[in-house]
């Protein structure tokens, strides 16, 4: 070779030099659970939806969502969103607008028209689904998308159950419903209504259905014993609820108590307002630490001049006259009874005291077991009867709507698998993606953009709906709020960051990929990654 | 209804990059086509923050230059690890003399180019703060009263790291090094020395001066681009932590010089013919022992007794700064 004087070696790049081997920790990019996916009880994909939200495709972020649930504009509106109470950006300013986002992108798709995926391949199995409120309704969907023919069966004359007949109209308008469900009813569910199953197994061999899902839901307002006089007027509320979605409305008079301190004494307290009752009183045993309801029904309640005795039940109703005895609270929470009493006019007593399931249509399926009044499930929401399963308000959980889809979509999985003779697969969980994994610095700092709601002296006298929707800037401002908690979300500094170019950028939607030859295992990439999507994990020397 | 119409981003203004950002609001970082000035295998420690802060420096006046660039290097950690020979991390052309004379031998190619007629290639010196606050001190001063077209960049690791951890004349008080041990009644580097390079580069009246940390990328390069359209003698001074020679986890390197210019140690502004034009104010205040706990040069100052009266010091030094430039964010920047 022909080199320069004193010159021994030829010039080469750094390249030949592998410093990856001086390494003793290796990055790793991992998927995280967001804490609002791990939080939703439909086990929706809230952090995979918002990505697509956020570049603005809704079409794309709304078909991620409806791969769990079917139902998004109808739990836009009802949902309680405990998601956003787990929402780790809680901790920086305020939860990510979840629940708005998703009812703007539940409108957007009725706006537009987005159909549902079609129906799997037929399999050739059919599935009779009892009740069609928003568990029967989940699972027939899931089922139908997993090519299953389903019998939809509902005793009412309109499908939805507590969706239509338990939620005010001023919550949830009867147009999204109807538009949400006939959705899924053309997917080819074969829909029977106004037809009260009253034997299981019979109801099943009649159809020729190979397995069932219960999901009838707690349709008996629960009472207690008050002495009333002939005069007197009391209802429960799930009646009284009932009627009112029938547009046949029970006439309470100007003073309505409603005893109870659960979203539906809300409700019902709301309904009668808007039915109007100048005095719409609430009658609950315990203080507003302790009540059930959630606070965001108590306050839009309060709002709108609902009243509440707080730690106070009811003894006798007579002659117009409620008689309260006066409660206080046990060190334990607990009321207690004082022995003073309170008057109070009123013309009606409207009982909001929870309801009772009624699983009379089990007596001939003797291998279910029921118990305090709820079928018992296992992890598939499979009953103890092979091939009979249940959820919703049916079986043991929280009553809410969001619980029902997530159960329908279970139970449709559990189904499928029993139909195939599977062992169905447990579900694979992520670690879940805590706070403190996150590098909050690089997010932008952005409060949440609220809801605009219906001005109090409008809603206290109609039905329109109170809280409206998120306007296309406010929901791609809220989509971007989110954090992307445990997901890369292709921020680009894991590439920027690295001081030995050891980062290799795949392209977009692509992520990236590590170059192990050279990197030299400092962690920065970890430390700097804004949503935790990066692990150090030890090498094996 | 009040309609909020922001242009808001996940982590548009502070991230590397973002899918969502048009192509020329990211950074130079953040595409792949980037320079890659100082390439893989070079030979800094885990977490070096000078390797990063020169590629996050050259890649931009590469950009801004179309490429036309030539590097001039003192010696130092990045001209050390960079070049062991035979082997070269550079990909930009490159010189590298002595450690005293980078600014005079980057004067020397500025003037080489202009007379060869090829004044469109613009060049780069590049010292550590060794090689720029005491040995090429003289020099750089030299290269600023002249204005000459060279763009004098500083990486500030704040002492001689590849000879041994010692004290320059950027080691800040209180610090341990090789060379101030942290003993005696006033441990570490000594109270009222050492030099504030970029002040005394603006009290020379050169068209530009900046300060720059490898936490704010956005910002650095943006600094290096203004820079690149001046001609005449140019000062940029970047914060670039030293996980070795600071005792400091080589994960934290960027999370540091965040904090150094969170909690007002090191204030982040720049100036044009010797007057300041803009500081990058700080977004949240942080006390100075956020950012000193996390080294252990300063380890004599925490446990028992520890030197309160010695962090109480540091933190009017940083107080002090924050009033003199002013870099609190007053409701108005909001």
């Amino acid at each position: 070779m022909d080199r320069p004087f004193a010159i021994t070696l030829d010039v080469g790049t750094s390249r030949a030099n592998h410093t990856g081997s001086w390494r003793i920790e290796r990055p790793v990019y991992v998927d995280r659970l967001p804490p609002c996916n791990d939080a939703c009880p439909a086990g929706e994909n809230i952090q995979g939806w918002l990505y697509h939200a956020e570049s603005g495709d809704y079409e794309a972020a709304w078909r991620t969502l409806v791969e769990e649930n079917p139902l998004p504009a109808v739990m836009g509106r009802v949902c309680f969103h405990p998601c956003e109470t787990a929402c780790n950006r809680v901790q920086v300013d305020e939860a990510v607008g979840i629940n708005a986002v998703e009812r703007f992108l539940g409108d957007t798709a009725l706006e537009r028209g987005w159909s549902l995926p079609a129906p799997g391949p037929d399999t050739g199995h059919k599935v009779l689904v009892v009740g069609a409120g928003p568990a029967g309704l989940s699972a027939a969907y899931h089922l139908r998308r997993l090519g299953h023919a389903v019998r939809l069966v509902d005793s009412s004359p309109r499908l939805g159950g507590m969706l239509r007949y338990g939620i005010p109209a001023y919550r949830l308008p009867r147009a999204v419903l109807d538009a949400e469900i006939d959705r899924i009813v053309a997917l080819g569910v074969e829909v029977v209504t106004q037809h009260p199953v009253l034997d299981i197994e019979a109801e099943q061999h009649a159809c020729g259905a190979d397995a069932v899902f219960l999901a009838v839901g707690a349709q008996l307002g629960k009472r207690v014993h008050i002495p009333a006089g002939d005069s007197t007027k009391v209802v429960d509320a799930v009646s009284f609820l009932h009627q009112v979605a029938d547009d046949d409305p029970p006439l309470l008079g100007r003073r309505v108590v409603v005893y109870g301190g659960g979203d539906t004494a809300m409700d019902a307290a709301r309904t009668a307002r808007r039915l109007g009752a100048t005095d719409a009183v609430i009658v609950y045993r315990r203080n507003r630490d302790k009540m059930p309801a959630h606070p965001e029904e108590v306050e839009q309640a309060l709002g709108e001049g609902v009243t509440v005795r707080w730690l106070s039940t009811v003894e006798r109703f007579e002659g117009g006259r409620l008689v309260l005895e006066r409660m206080r609270l046990t060190p334990d929470g607990l009321p207690e009874p004082t022995g003073e009493y309170d008057e109070l006019d009123a013309d009606a007593l409207v009982l909001a005291l929870g309801q009772d399931t009624d699983l009379s249509l089990l007596e001939g399926a003797g291998a279910v077991t029921v118990s305090n009044g709820v079928v018992e499930v296992g992890l598939q929401m499979m009953t103890t009867q092979p091939g009979i399963f249940a959820g919703g308000d049916v079986a043991p959980s929280d009553r809410t709507a969001t619980v029902a889809v997530g159960h329908g979509k279970h139970a449709a999985r559990g189904i499928d698998a029993f139909l195939r003779t599977e062992t169905p697969a447990g579900p694979e969980r992520h670690a879940l993606a805590s706070f403190d994994r996150l590098n909050t610095w690089y997010y932008a700092d952005a409060p949440r953009t609220r809801r605009p709601e219906l001005e109090l002296v409008r809603r206290q006298t109609n039905f329109e709906e109170v809280v409206h929707g998120l306007t296309e800037d406010n929901a791609l401002f809220e989509a971007r709020r989110c954090l992307s908690c445990g997901n890369c979300f292709e921020c680009d500094n894991c590439f920027g960051v690295c001081p030995d170019n050891a980062v290799i950028k795949l392209g977009p939607g692509e992520r990236y990929a590590f170059n192990y030859d050279f990197c030299k295992g400092c962690g920065i990439c970890a430390s700097e990654c804004p949503c935790g999507a990066i692990e150090m994990v030890p090498e094996r020397i | 209804m009040s309609e909020t119409r922001v242009h808001f981003y996940q982590v548009g203004s502070f991230a590397v990059g973002n899918r969502l950002l048009s192509a020329d609001e990211r950074t130079v970082q953040s595409d792949r086509r980037r320079t890659n000035s100082i390439d893989s295998g070079h030979r800094a420690c885990q977490g070096c923050g000078e390797a990063l802060g020169a590629r996050y420096a050259l890649d931009a006046a590469m950009q801004a230059t179309g490429g036309q660039l030539v590097a001039v290097n003192a010696t130092g950690c990045l001209e050390v690890f960079s070049t062991p020979f035979p082997e070269t991390s550079w990909q930009i052309p490159w010189l590298h003399s002595l450690f005293g004379n980078a600014p005079a031998v980057a004067t020397g190619v500025a003037a080489a180019m202009r007379v060869k007629g090829r004044d469109q290639v613009r060049v780069v010196g590049q010292a550590g703060d060794g090689g720029t606050v005491d040995i090429g001190f003289g020099t750089l001063s030299g290269m600023f009263e002249r204005n000459d077209d060279v763009l004098f960049i500083c990486y500030d690791n704040e002492g001689y790291m590849n000879t041994g951890v010692q004290r320059s004349a950027a080691t800040p008080p209180a610090a341990r090094t090789a060379t101030t041990d942290a003993v005696g009644p006033e441990p570490g580097n000594p109270f009222g020395q050492g030099k504030d390079l970029p002040r005394i580069a603006m009290a020379h009246g050169i068209p530009y001066v900046a300060t720059a940390t490898v936490a704010d990328l956005h910002d650095l390069e943006r600094k290096v681009e203004r820079a690149m359209s001046f001609h005449g003698a140019r000062y940029l001074h970047v914060f670039v932590p030293c996980p070795l020679g600071w005792g400091a986890a080589s994960s934290e390197t960027i999370h540091l010089a965040r904090l150094a210019k969170e909690t007002g140690i090191f204030p982040v502004y720049e100036a044009e013919y010797g007057e300041v034009t803009g500081v990058t104010k700080i977004r949240r205040p942080a006390p100075v022992t956020e950012y000193l706990r996390l080294q252990r040069r300063y380890a004599h100052l925490f446990g028992h007794p520890g030197r309160p009266d010695v962090v109480a010091r540091l933190q009017a030094m940083a107080d002090a700064n924050i009033a003199r430039y002013g870099l609190l964010a007053t409701e108005e920047d909001e």
